[in-house]
């Protein structure tokens, strides 16, 4: 299930944040301001590879205490999973616009397929774009748009 | 097939844009064009900034800058003209021409020299569309526009070097 799902802007701050059970919130806020580095290394290290297509999604991110981390890349390199009991996995996706959008998963009940976790970002990618796409926002305000709120919600929750 | 209407759409529309910006007397004089150049410029710009995010369908195939202009060239023109531009040139110091020569919102007002002066009206929501577009994907630029001969036109992106 999605703990918490963070939209950050081009310049690294959070353009909307929300995080399942509220009480954790900021330790949430700091894991994914953590991932950012990991992000921004991630999408430089894209860049002087030559690759012809580069991908959007960036995979599973970095492991710190007791978090479980593994790379998957577009080039195939193999990923090190441990399993460890509550474990919370990071996952990454940069648009266009570099705007990132960082997820974090709990996977003590079942294990997220790659796939489903692609599927999320793509959900999500598209409600941003029409968050982008409605004259009444600025760009580089934070998101209030309550049809992002439901869709982030039905993400938070399905995936129980 | 609905979708072909799609861009007779777009030239009604924008037509009707460019009237609403000069009209009610704000269109008098130099500073009346100006303001009305200004507020459709910014008009583009908020456009392509959503338009940046629709239409990249994947990858972040954009390597280099040559590689998103020639983007703008393809997809963004292709998106919101329903063509391509007929040329591309540059002089690789970030200096961009994309040169049109049948572009759609001129080829409905003459051939020629008539209208010359009333044109830049016409060309600066895209001037707009352009720089929005690049500024969403990471490059600042200054756009203008010049016409020498309905309905030829050419748009030069400037990019900003930080």
């Amino acid at each position: 299930m999605a703990v918490c799902i963070a939209v950050i802007a081009k310049e690294n701050y959070p353009l909307y944040i929300r995080s399942i059970p509220a009480e954790q919130e900021l330790k949430f806020h700091y894991t994914v301001h953590t991932s950012l580095d990991v992000v921004d290394e991630k999408v430089s290290a894209m860049g002087k590879a030559l690759v012809d297509q580069r991908e959007l999604y960036l995979g599973l991110l970095y492991p710190t205490e007791d978090y479980k981390v593994s790379l998957l890349s577009r080039l195939g390199i193999p990923c090190v999973k441990s399993m460890f009991p509550n474990q919370l996995h990071r996952y990454g996706y940069v648009t266009n616009s570099k705007v990132k959008f960082v997820m974090v998963v709990d996977s003590s009940n079942t294990a997220l397929r790659d796939n489903e976790i692609r599927s999320m970002f793509r959900k999500l990618h598209n409600s941003y774009t029409d968050v982008m796409c409605n004259p009444f926002y600025n760009p580089g305000d934070r998101i209030h748009s309550r049809a992002f709120d439901n869709m982030v919600t039905s993400m938070m929750v399905q995936v129980c | 097939m609905p979708a072909m209407a799609d861009e007779t759409l777009f030239q009604l529309l924008h037509t009707q844009v460019v009237a609403a910006a000069y009209g009610a007397g704000r269109g008098s004089g130099d500073e009346g064009l100006r303001a009305g150049l200004t507020v459709l410029e910014g008009m583009g710009f908020r456009v392509g900034q959503g338009l940046a995010e629709r239409l990249p369908q994947g990858a972040l195939a954009f390597r280099e800058e040559l590689d998103t202009i020639k983007f703008l060239c393809r997809d963004l023109w292709g998106a919101v003209f329903g063509k391509q531009t007929d040329n591309l040139r540059t002089n690789h110091q970030g200096t961009y021409i994309l040169q049109d020569n049948n572009f759609p919102f001129l080829t409905q007002m003459a051939w020629g020299q008539q209208y010359l002066e009333e044109a830049p009206k016409f060309l600066a929501f895209t001037c707009g569309l352009l720089r929005g577009t690049l500024s969403s994907l990471g490059i600042e630029s200054s756009v203008t526009a010049s016409v020498t001969s309905l309905p030829a036109c050419k748009f030069q992106v400037v990019i900003q070097k930080a």
